[in-house]
């Protein structure tokens, strides 16, 4: 995956682009607003990175500009801003999510690689089948080896998220946001109950576990270890 | 001297000393027209009254002459003249020599004038007298013969003169006055004014405690200083609280990072091989996590004072909202070994900022949760009870639990900004729940009010609907 870092600050537009290197992407860097816009104009990329706060040109102009272009290309903003307001600015200029410095790189990772994947057409898909869990997006209905299990309606929006974004790290708060549509810390990690709470559901008393926690990061629903 | 001639010279540059000047001279100009207009009019109907009078006077005469000889038309002018009082009378021969009246001669002013006029002359036997005004006509009596009558206007002129000067020294005393009540006025301004200059000058210089006298007399400068003191109040207010926030963000944030740099010093001292600098390293990360926690939310809360999240304010269905966040606490509630119930309302559409009233909620879920399972319990869990109704045009939120409450002492300072009761900062987490809870609450123009559950604590957040 192609990606463009548009980051003044040197150092951590350089961290961004070694963790990204390590984690099999490229990444180019802008250091500001300008020289971020015509880059993006230029090269096919797969996703930006936008500080919010640029000298010469700042976050939510390159983000409007590119928009009024017609370039599609997903964005991730990048801001010391946190309030509900800026977020709500940020969206609105046409990011496609939001992210709050300080933050985790797996948070950023998370949530690139699941941007990436949106941008994808997916075909609308009526099924989610992951090792021998099967979700029906039409019935609502969820079974594992053939056998139905019963689901409470968040605990299958949970599921269906996480299905969704099979192979990949999902973070506690992407859950928060996707699953609750809620942008606030709840203190208390209210989500790994809810997430434990599915595995005894759909996990218990198979051999191979589907429902899988990364460490430092977040969960995966995958077929096969982590 | 320079301080009076600078108290006068300010005095005059003052709003109320201006005023009575200008209505002083307003006065003035309009006392003069009327005054000029009077004194015109009444001299005009004297003189006209006059000539009438001489007028008519000089028609009798002509008649009298016609039957008299001039013998005995010269004794009637000599009678006339001997009982005068102010008539004045001039008979002379064909050659110029006089008969009878009490005039010398003919006035050099009306000699061969047909009409008459204005003349000055001398008293009979007042040679050391002063010139006096008359007003004179010839009365044609037959051929050769000259008579003119006439009247002193003398005393008239005088009387005219004495009315204009006693209007002109009573406006002028009037106006002086009214100057003189226009500097009072404006210098008893000024006094207070400079009383209120000087409050302001000294709280410029730092002290905050002072105020602006306030006389009682509950005049519009008696509001200003009513104004001023009740703003100045408020400056304190936030003043004090700025201090308190400063000391209390210190705190909250200097405690976590000196943890953070010791557990990091720590982990450097004891080698331990790769595994313990791991080990180390993600301590440090969870640590560094945690002041991230505290720092946002400290933020939040100065961002909330400020008042600045108009924009994404929504209409939303409160009792899904509660609903929702307390479903979300419930299993977190089951594996402390509590019970959650939820109890709200149907139709509560408030119009809010929807994150942060799920925030407030979740904060006092988070709350109840955290200090009803430190209380021992018998076999019967205990019940945290989230609620929202609508209660007079407002939506009411409450969260009651079992735990150890906070005692009546300590509930106003738990609800102010940035504070954490001692007995908090021990716990985990920001320890600013509440605090963001009343910050939450204070944007939305609503209230927080902390009671008692006997045992526990019941929060009770009112929020205006506004939908």
């Amino acid at each position: 995956m192609r990606v463009l870092v548009i980051e003044d600050d040197r150092e951590t537009a350089h961290f961004l682009q070694k963790s990204l290197k390590e984690s099999g992407h490229s990444a180019d860097v802008a250091g500001d607003g300008e020289t971020g816009l015509s880059m993006a104009q230029g090269g096919p990329y797969d996703i930006l990175i936008v500080d919010r706060m640029l000298p010469r040109l700042d976050g939510l102009t390159v983000v409007k500009t590119l928009r009024t272009e017609g370039n599609r290309t997903p964005v991730l903003i990048l801001s010391a801003l946190g309030d509900v307001d800026d977020r709500v600015k940020g969206l609105r200029a046409g990011g496609d999510d939001y992210l709050t410095k300080p933050y985790a790189y797996t948070e950023l990772l998370a949530r690139i690689e699941a941007l990436a994947r949106r941008a994808i057409p997916e075909e609308q898909e009526t099924k989610y089948a992951v090792g021998d869990l099967v979700l029906d997006r039409l019935s609502h209905r969820v079974t594992r080896a053939g056998e139905p299990i019963q689901l409470q309606p968040r605990e299958y929006r949970l599921l269906e998220y996480l299905m969704k974004n099979a192979g990949q790290v999902v973070t506690r708060t992407m859950l928060l946001e996707n699953v609750w549509d809620y942008h606030f810390d709840p203190q208390t990690n209210v989500i790994d109950v809810h997430v434990s709470r599915l595995r005894s559901k759909i996990d218990k008393g198979f051999d191979r576990p589907l429902l899988h926690t990364v460490r430092g990061a977040g969960y995966m629903v995958r077929d096969g270890a982590v | 001297m320079t301080a009076l001639s600078d108290l006068i010279l300010k005095t005059m540059a003052t709003q109320a000393f201006r005023v009575a000047a200008a209505s002083a001279a307003a006065f003035l100009v309009v006392a003069t027209l009327i005054v000029g207009t009077l004194f015109w009019q009444t001299n005009t109907l004297l003189t006209d009254h006059v000539v009438d009078e001489l007028r008519g006077e000089a028609a009798e005469l002509s008649q009298e002459a016609a039957g008299l000889d001039p013998v005995a038309f010269a004794e009637r002018i000599r009678l006339r003249s001997r009982t005068a009082g102010t008539s004045l009378y001039f008979l002379a021969d064909p050659s110029g020599r006089r008969l009878a009246g009490n005039l010398e001669t003919v006035p050099s002013e009306i000699a061969g004038s047909h009409t008459g006029g204005v003349f000055r002359y001398r008293r009979d036997g007042d040679a050391a007298g002063t010139d006096r005004l008359g007003v004179a006509m010839p009365v044609a009596i037959g051929a050769g013969v000259t008579l003119v009558i006439g009247r002193d206007i003398d005393d008239q002129l005088a009387l005219a003169a004495q009315i204009k000067r006693t209007f002109l020294w009573g406006f002028g005393a009037l106006a002086l006055a009214a100057v003189i009540a226009g500097l009072w006025a404006g210098r008893s301004v000024l006094r207070r004014i400079d009383l209120i200059n000087a409050t302001t000058r000294s709280i410029m210089a730092g002290d905050l405690s002072r105020r602006v006298p306030v006389t009682g007399s509950a005049d519009e400068l008696d509001e200003l200083s009513q104004s001023l003191n009740g703003m100045l109040d408020r400056i304190e207010q936030l003043m004090n609280g700025l201090r308190e926030v400063s000391d209390n963000i210190a705190h909250d944030l200097k405690t976590p990072l000196n943890r953070l740099r010791n557990g990091a010093e720590a982990a450097l001292r004891e080698s331990r091989g790769a595994d313990g600098y791991r080990e180390g390293l993600e301590s440090t990360i969870e640590k560094a996590d945690d002041l991230i926690k505290t720092f946002n939310a400290l933020l939040l809360i100065a961002r909330l004072e400020a008042g600045v999240v108009e924009e994404s304010a929504e209409v939303f269905d409160l009792g899904r909202l509660v609903r929702d966040v307390a479903e979300l606490y419930e299993p977190v509630a089951e594996e402390a070994g509590l019970a959650l119930a939820i109890e709200t309302g149907d139709g509560i559409e408030i119009r809010a900022n929807r994150q942060l009233v799920g925030q407030a909620v979740a904060n006092l879920a988070d709350n109840a949760i955290k200090y009803s399972a430190r209380v021992e319990h018998g076999p019967v869990p205990p019940v945290i009870t989230v609620k929202a109704i609508a209660r007079n045009g407002a939506a009411e939120i409450s969260v009651a639990d079992r735990g150890p409450g906070i005692e009546a002492k300590d509930r106003d300072r738990a609800l102010r900004r940035f504070v954490r009761l001692e007995k908090s900062r021990t716990q985990p987490g920001t320890g600013l729940g509440l605090s963001l809870v009343a910050a939450v609450a204070r944007l939305h123009n609503g209230a927080v009010a902390l009671e008692d559950n006997d045992p526990g604590l019941k929060v009770v957040l009112t929020l205006p609907r506004r939908a």
